[in-house]
Parts: C-alpha cells; structure tokens; sequence
C-alpha cells in the first residue's frame, strides 16, 4: 500500500467499492436519462438511498464474530414473526401486501429474509458436527429454515423474492457439504413437480408469463410486449448505442418499466453492447472478489455466510439480465445498484455489507491468530 | 465426492477441501452464465442490430396517411355543389379503446354529445369490424379539439385531427343528387384494399354522384411522419408531404335553379326536371322531400333513420330517377306527334260525347268536349280523342314511337340506378301478363293510364324531343364539346302544330291557365296531367287520405318559338295537376328572370315555415323529442338502407298495375279548384267524405 494514503482509507477493499462506485454513478446516469433527462425523480433519490444503504453497510461491516453468531436465530425469528405480520395484514386488509409501516420506515421483511436465511444457514452449518453432514439431521432443519419463509413469501404472493430465498439457502447448502446426489434428487423432484406447479399453483398471469418467455413473439401486443420491447431496445442500440439522454424506446414510453425492471435495456439502447459489457464485468469484478473474502477466510461460518451473500447478488443480476435478454419469464427482479427502488438497494447493500465485514475479520483474524 | 463419504467420518478439512471443489464449480457456473449473456447481447445487439433497428424505428416513427382533400363538384357556371370545410374532428378506432364506458363518457361530456348520438355511437363499436375507424363528431371548436387532445392519454383510441370535411351549401336540395360521403365499410376495404379507406377521418362516396364520380374526386393523400409515444402521444413532427386534391367534377346543373326548384316543391312530395333542350344538359333534378347530405356524412343516426323512414313521403328515395308515374295526360302531345307519324291530319275530328264507343264498350271522357280536331284533344286533354286514334293507328305502333322519345329508356348517365318503366304494347302485355290486348287496354294506354309508367326524366326528355323534333340525350356532366342530335324525323309543321297546341293549354282555352309565365315576352307551354293512384270507389283522387290522391303532373318547355328549356314537374299524391304546374311556373319564371321567381317562393315559404333545410331542421328536433328513445338502430351499411328504398320504389311503381285491368277516365284537368299543397299531418278535409268515409 502506498504510505500516502492513510491507513484506515487504504485497508478499504477498493477491488469492489471502486467497481461499485463506477456502477452507482453509472446508474444513476441511465436513471437520469430514463427520467426524461431529468434528475428527478429517479436519479437523485437512487443515490441519496445509495448512501444511506452505504452507510447500513459500513455499520454491518463493524459487526463482530461473535454477535453475528448470537443475533443470527433471534434475527431469522424476527423477521418470521414479521412475514408472518404482513400476511395478517394483508388478510385483514382485505388485499395483498409485502411491507410493514412502522411509521418513519416502511419494511419490506421478504427482502431481509434474503441475507437473513444465508446466515441462518451458515450459522447451523457451522454448528453442525462435520459428520452429520451427509444425515437426515443436515438436510430436515436446514430445509424448514428455507421452507417457512419461502411459504410465507410465496402466500403475498411473490414468485421472484421466494426462488431468491430457496437460491440464497440451496448455494449454502450446496457449499456445505450435503452428498451431491441429494442435489440430483432434488433436481429431479423440481423437474418433476415443475409442470404440476404450472398447472396447480401460479395464478393465470403467472402461467402467461411462462408462457410468454417460451415465445414472446407469439403475442407481440400483449404479454409478450415487455420482453420484446426489451430485445428491441437492446438490439436497436447497437454496438456503441443511440447516445445519452437519446434513446428512443425508454424515452417514448415503448420500454415497460426503464428505471426498474428494465433498467439494463434502457443503459443498452443508449451505451450499446460496450455498455453492456461494462456493467456485466462489474458485476464480475464484484463478485469474484465475494468469492474472494469467501475463499479466504478459514472459519466455515464466515465462509458459508460470505458465498451465499455472493450468491443472493448473483441471483438478482443473473435472472434480470436472463429477463430482460429474453431467457427468463418476467419475474420483477430488479438490477442491483442499478435500479430504482429501494427495497432491492438496501438487500444488496446489506450483502455487501456482510462481505465487508467478513473481509475485515478476514484481515483482522489472521493477525490475532499469529499474535 | 461427498457422496461417497457416507461410511466415512467426515472431517472439518474435508469439508473445507469440499467447499473449494464446489465453490470453484459454483464460480464457473456464474462466469458461464456471464459470458452467456455478455454473448448473447453481443448477439441481439450485433447479429440481430439491423431487425431491430427496424423495429425500434417502426415504434418510434408513426406514418400517418393525410385524407385527401376531396374534389368539388360543381355547377355549370363554377358554383359549389359540394365543397369541403376545413374542421376539427374526432375518430375513434374500436380496437384500440381500452375502457369503452369510460371513453363514451369523456367524449359526451366534452364533445356535448346527447344520449342518441352516445348510444349510435357504442352500437357503431359493436357493430363495426374494429380496425374501422369510426367518426364522434366533425366540425368542433378550437376549445373542444383541445380539451380531447388535453385528456387523449386516459381514452386511447381516441384521434383527434385537423381536418376537412365534405360540406354540402344548400343541403337537402342537392341530397338525392349528388348523394352523401362516409366512411368505407368492411366489404368496400375488401373490394379496394387501399389503407387509405381505414384512414381515421377518410370518406368515400356512398350515393349519388358522389359515388359515380369517386375516383376522380378521391385525389392523392399525403402523408405525415410523426414520432409518438407507445400511449399514442405525437411528440413532434418529422415530415410532412401534402395531399393532392381531387379533381373537381363540374355538371350541367344549374345550382341556384335546383336549390330553387327544390324549395319551390315545398311541403309537397314531387321532382322537378329542368333540361337544356338544344343541348340536352340537365340543369335541375331537384327530389324532396329529402335528407341533409351533410347530416349524412358522419354515418346516419338512428333518429334521423327513423324519421326519414317513417315519412310516407320516402325522403330517401330519389324520385327524379326513381320515381314511376302512370304520365296521364302529359303523353297526350306525344301521341298526337305518333298519330301525325302515322299520317293522320291534325284537323280530322271525332265528337266527344263525353265519352267514346270503342269497340262495343262505351269508354267515358272527364267531360264533353263537342266536336275535337288534335288542338283541341291536347289543349282540352280530351280523353275521347285518343280512344280513337290510338285505337285506329294501333297502340303498337304508338308505343313503339313513345319508347323512341325515351320513354321505357335509360340513359347513359352517372347515377347509381335508374328505374326505366313501362310503355304497354300487345307484345309486353302477352310476355308480362300472358294475356292478349284488349280495346280498354288502348283506351288506358292512350292516355296514359294502364300500366304506363314512366319517371320524370324520361317526360322531360320526351318534351325536349318534341318540342326541338331532335333526338335529344341528357347529360349530367359539363362538356365542351358542343354535342349535335339527330333529327327525329318529324315535319317541321307538325312540330310547329303540337308546340301551338301545347301553348294553348297554358296561354290559350287549355287547361292550366295558371301556368302562364308571368313574363312579358316568355310564353311556356306545356301539357297536364293527373295521374289516378287508386280505383273511384276508394277516391275521387282530390281530397282525403293524402296517399290515395292522385299525382299531378306537368310537362312543358319554353320559350316557345325557340324551344331553350324543357322539363316535367310530378308531384305525389297532390291531388291533380293543379299541384305541379304552379312550381313549373315559377321555376321557369325563376330560370328567365329570378328576382321574380324569388318573389314567389319567399311568400309561399314564409307561408310554409322556412325553406327547406329549415323545415327539415325543425323536424328532426320535434321528431328527436317525441321518439327519441325508442327508435331502433339504423342498420349500419348504407348499401342496406339503398337496397330497402329501391326495393320500396319498385313496389311503389307497381301499384297502379292494379288498376290497369279495369278502365280508368283521365281526371278532371281544369283542377285549379284544388287547394294549395295540403300538408300530410293534417289533411284537408275539404271535399265530402263520400267515397272514403269508410277507410277513416
């Protein structure tokens, strides 16, 4: 490191914040732009979020060891017992809804459920006598821990938060340990009740977007409108794009959705394939350091909690990117530090925050180990 | 793998070995799935760029087809017949609304529009296939035009437009001439897929001239290039290319005499045909009563239908060419000419004895007459004579010279349908009836009763004919060519003497008096008649129901040294020619010296409350308040409502062949006793009730 720099800023992971920093403002240029060339309202409040998300981050990066390990279950519990809350509510209500008002802050609990079950995982991994790995007892607890919320999540309903949830928990699980056959086995199962969900659980709007994604020209006008006009954004701009503030399909109202769900069209009608490239070598670059902090911790919790936070990040890029290029159902995941809401910067920025806190322990065990 | 530890311990730094394996396999898969997608952009954005472009180009640019202004059609000296007004208007394309109750409602509250025409308006979008576009309203003001285009983003489907449209100057008069315009319907797209026809705010003839002469009036559309928004929003212009405008049509109607001749009609149910005898170019075919061509043009509302369906007096049917009289009398000059054809002289004479023996039967004549030369038969339309000569010469032989004057003939004019009658001759009668000529049926024919039928054009052909002795054909189009006829074939003297004769009916001892132009230096003359509708048990054709009264007819020409103008004037039910040569009067009267001719109509319309678009206007309103709600729908093609008049009409004109078996006298042709038009609504009960006391 370079003395010039004061300690404290230089031991900051800047391999990921500065790739970060670059997508944030990267963001909130597109925002600008889908807002009709106009800060407001997306650009500006993307932001001011990103900033107050940064600073839950830096806060969860101080978390010790130790608390982590003793606040993970009462957490989990909490945000059960919240989940649960929403649906009384709603059922009360007399209508669907995913958050709490508490006042000053409206809480979404499906979007903390998502680092909250990599923890828990982690944490009963990590608890777990390394020989009952491959019994009964690793795989009935740890599937409750999924299943709960999951249900409850899939109840509001909100098919897109409950496969994050199920990835989250399946990638810890997966790096636990658990024999690979079960994997297959479960794999299988999926293949198998797949089409009986289909037909039994998604509601009809739900159906048509499967339907939808398996040949979106078949319906230009009608459900498959969104992915088309997706493909056309991103395909009309081309290799360097139509230009900032010039794109056509966000800015005549033809893209559903440019500053959330669709954000990335919206970048690629105006930067093109480089922008593209950009954005999915950011997001590489973010997550390869994840896997990083994960691989080089020796502690099992900090390890599992560290991958499947990568994991959590990983689920919401791949699947918007796999939408919004035509290989995925519309499902209304948004791009992480890209789109607009609030909801879905605060769980990515609480992911990033735990990886930096286990990056510190990271740099801090060691040297109490060899002390 | 792990799998295959299940007998062995399972140790810490197995696990930690195992997390490697697999996190490294995990890492692959999120870098595959990377340059999956980096791939596949790459792909959409390079490989497919072109398509795309296309199709973001195609979202973004709106290609919008500019209707064409539509030709005019004018009159002989240049005058609009049928102009277009520049307006804002409002479409509106079914299968683009989203929320129909929601889209009527905004559209009635600031469009003003009343329940009726709310209603006509949701049967439209049912009814109509849904990429028509349908028109809410024309000519609105700059403040409605804005306050849709205000609120266009929660009613799509909604257009509103800058437009021209079709504007008809003197209304009802020109309607079942120069017919009406509308928006094309599905089978007319299909017979013509041009996409110019589903262009919001695009109307092609659907009658009359209008629909003869579509090609020509069409013209070219331009065509605008805007960018919109998905909702439908125009954001800014990018090109514009202007229309061509239709090529004009010019006739040979003479605006100021047909809007004068129509309004001359007045409440009555009648045609006035006024041609050019030396040219042959029609200058009046004036029909009433008859519909308002601009009401017309933005789809015919169900009220309107039902009024104009309900009225006994068919205001959608164009009598002019449609309309089949038994001619009467007005054939009477016509057939003494194919007497004089067939070598009798005009000064051989019969006794009218109030009647004549033909064969064994005794035939009645409306009155004695004495002593009658071919004058005197035409002047005093007396009946006897011609039971005699046409029995002499044979009806053959007359019919065959009257289908050479245009009788039974159609001519080559652009109309959409002509209806040609019937000149009764042995050889017709066997094919139609199958049954042999009989003596009463010459006497019926001879005075053109029986199954005599003819339309006013062709009577006012007939007087051009006779009156020039030229063969002369009508034209509806303006030529520069002068055209040149043929002679018929007549002595000059006997032309001379059968105009002498008709001179007499109105200028000398004849029985229309009245008809006398009041001009210095103008004599008209012309021949009466009353055409019997129904039998004299049911009524004496003057008074009572308006619908037994007989047709009045009148055919003359003028001046009469040098023939200039010809025509017939019929009018329905008016009880007797008294009702129809006053109009030919005044109409002549108009044509040589029109501040008179205005005089007269002024003080008859103010008697009559208004002209015709007025009255017309009035009647709608009192007929919207009375039945409003319960009328139906009218039917949504226009074709349908044309085939349902025509084939009324032709029902109409086969009415007096009941008649025909039996021997009917010509009516009393002095009538200048009837009294002015009687109105329908209130009949005049004048006369006693003798022969229709039992019908009321």
């Amino acid at each position: 490191m370079n003395s010039i720099i004061p300690a404290p800023i230089a031991r900051q992971p800047w391999a990921m914040l500065i790739p970060l920093f670059v997508l944030v403002g990267f963001g909130a240029m597109v925002l600008y732009s889908a807002g009709g060339g106009s800060w407001e309202p997306y650009a500006d409040s993307h932001l001011i979020r990103f900033g107050a998300c940064l600073a839950i981050a830096a806060v969860i990066t101080l978390f010790g060891r130790d608390f982590v390990r003793f606040a993970t279950f009462p957490a989990y519990g909490i945000i059960l017992v919240m989940l649960v809350g929403v649906e009384a509510i709603g059922a009360m209500g007399g209508g669907s809804q995913r958050w709490l008002e508490l006042g000053f802050i409206r809480i979404q609990p499906s979007e903390l459920m998502k680092p909250a079950i990599v923890v828990a995982l982690a944490k009963f991994y990590d608890t777990l006598p390394p020989a009952m790995i491959v019994s009964w007892r690793a795989l009935i607890p740890a599937g409750a821990l999924i299943a709960m919320p999951m249900a409850l999540v899939l109840l509001q309903p909100d098919l897109g938060t409950a496969l994050a949830i199920a990835f989250g928990g399946a990638v810890v699980m997966f790096l636990a340990g658990l024999p690979l056959k079960w994997f297959a086995l479960g794999g299988a199962g999926a293949a198998a009740v797949a089409p009986l969900a289909y037909f039994f659980a998604l509601k009809d709007y739900q159906q048509r977007r499967v339907t939808t994604f398996l040949d979106p020209e078949n319906d230009p006008l009608g459900d498959g409108y969104h992915i088309m006009q997706s493909k056309i954004a991103i395909g009309s701009g081309g290799i360097t794009g139509k230009g900032f503030n010039n794109g056509s399909q966000s800015h005549l109202d033809y893209l559903p959705e440019p500053h959330t769900d669709f954000v990335f069209a919206t970048m690629a009608e105006e930067w093109g394939l480089l922008g593209g490239i950009l954005v999915i070598v950011i997001f590489g670059l973010i997550l390869r350091w994840g896997m990083q902090v994960a691989r080089n911790t020796e502690d099992r919790f900090a390890r599992l909690l560290a991958a499947g936070m990568v994991a959590t990040i990983f689920f919401y890029v791949a699947i918007n990117l796999l939408m919004v290029m035509g290989f995925a159902p519309v499902v209304g995941i948004p791009l992480p530090f890209m789109s607009h809401g609030g909801s879905s910067m605060l769980t990515n920025m609480m992911c990033i925050g735990a990886l930096m806190m286990v990056n510190r322990w990271n740099r801090e065990a060691p040297r109490a180990r060899f002390a | 793998m792990a799998g295959l530890g299940t007998r062995q311990t399972v140790s810490s730094a197995k696990l930690s070995n195992t997390y490697d394996r697999r996190s490294f396999v995990l890492g692959s898969v999120g870098g595959g799935v990377g340059v999956l997608l980096a791939a596949r952009m790459a792909y959409i954005a390079i490989a497919e760029n072109e398509k795309y472009e296309v199709e973001a180009e195609s979202n973004r640019v709106n290609l919008s087809l500019i209707p064409p202004r539509r030709g005019w059609i004018l009159d002989r000296n240049g005058a609009p017949l049928a102009s277009n007004r520049a307006d804002f208007r409002v479409d509106l394309i079914p299968e683009r609304l989203t929320d129909k109750d929601r889209t009527f409602a905004v559209l009635a509250e600031v469009l003003e529009l009343d329940e009726y025409a709310v209603r006509d308006l949701a049967d439209k979008v049912e009814t109509s296939p849904d990429f028509q576009p349908l028109e809410v309203a024309t000519g609105l003001s700059y403040d409605q035009f804005a306050a849709i285009s205000v609120r266009l983003p929660e009613i799509p489907g909604v257009i509103p437009q800058r437009g021209f449209s079709r504007f008809y100057p003197t209304g009802p008069t020109v309607g079942h001439l120069i017919g009406y315009v509308g928006p094309a319907n599905a089978e007319e797209y299909e017979e013509e897929a041009n996409p110019l026809l589903i262009t919001p705010g695009y109307k092609i003839g659907k009658d009359g001239l209008e629909k003869q002469f579509e090609q020509e009036l069409r013209g070219k559309p331009g065509a605008r290039r805007v960018e919109v928004t998905a909702g439908g929003r125009i954001v800014r212009d990018l090109d514009t290319r202007a229309d061509v405008q239709g090529d004009p049509v010019r006739l040979t109607i003479d605006g100021p005499l047909q809007d004068y001749a129509a309004r001359r009609i007045g409440l009555e149910s009648g045609s006035v045909v006024v041609m050019d005898c030396n040219t042959g170019e029609l200058l009046c075919m004036a029909s009433m009563p008859s519909f308002d061509p601009n009401s017309f043009s933005s789809g015919i509302g169900s009220v309107e239908y039902a009024m104009l369906r309900e009225d006994e007096r068919v205001p959608l049917r164009n009598k002019v060419l449609k309309g089949l009289y038994p001619p009467g009398s007005t054939v009477k000059p016509m057939h003494s000419m194919a007497f004089l054809q067939a070598g009798i002289s005009p000064d051989e004479k019969i006794v009218c004895g109030g009647g004549r023996r033909i064969g064994n039967r005794f035939f009645r004549c409306w009155s004695n007459h004495g002593v009658v030369d071919m004058a005197k038969g035409i002047y005093q339309s007396c009946d006897s004579y011609f039971y005699h000569f046409a029995q002499q010469v044979g009806f053959a032989n007359v019919a065959n010279f009257a289908k050479s004057m245009g009788l039974q003939q159609e001519f080559p004019l652009p109309v959409t349908s002509q209806f040609f009658g019937t000149v009764p001759s042995p050889a017709w009668l066997r094919e139609r009836h199958d049954r042999e000529w009989q003596p009463y049926d010459t006497v019926n024919a001879s005075i053109g009763q029986g199954y005599y039928l003819a339309n006013p054009l062709q009577l006012a052909v007939m007087t051009s004919r006779l009156a020039t002795g030229l063969m002369v054909e009508p034209s509806l189009v303006k030529s520069d060519k002068p055209r040149v006829f043929k002679s018929a074939g007549f002595e000059p003297e006997n032309v001379e003497y059968v105009r002498r004769a008709m001179s007499d009916v109105v200028n000398g001892p004849g029985t229309a008096g009245r008809a006398r132009l009041p001009l210095e230096d103008i004599l008209m003359a012309g021949k009466t008649g009353t055409a019997q509708v129904v039998g004299l048990n049911i009524s004496d054709g003057r008074s009572g129901p308006w619908k037994y009264r007989d047709h009045g007819l009148f055919v003359f020409f003028a001046p009469l040294e040098k023939p200039r103008y010809a025509g017939a004037v019929v009018i329905e039910h008016g009880g007797g020619s008294g009702s129809a040569y006053p109009i030919a009067r005044d109409v002549m009267t108009f044509l040589f010296d029109p501040v008179k001719g205005l005089e007269a109509l002024r003080a008859l319309e103010e008697q009559w409350g208004g002209t015709a678009q007025e009255r017309l206007t009035r009647k709608y309103a009192a007929y919207a308040a009375a039945a409003g709600e319960d009328v139906p729908p009218a039917p949504t093609r226009d074709e349908e409502i044309f085939d349902r008049v025509e084939a009324e009409a032709r029902v109409a004109a086969r009415k007096p062949e009941a008649l025909a078996t039996g021997s009917v006298s010509s009516r009393n042709e002095t009538s200048s006793g009837v009294s002015g038009p009687p109105d329908a609504a209130a009949p005049t009960p004048s006369a006693p009730t003798r022969d229709v006391g039992a019908e009321e």
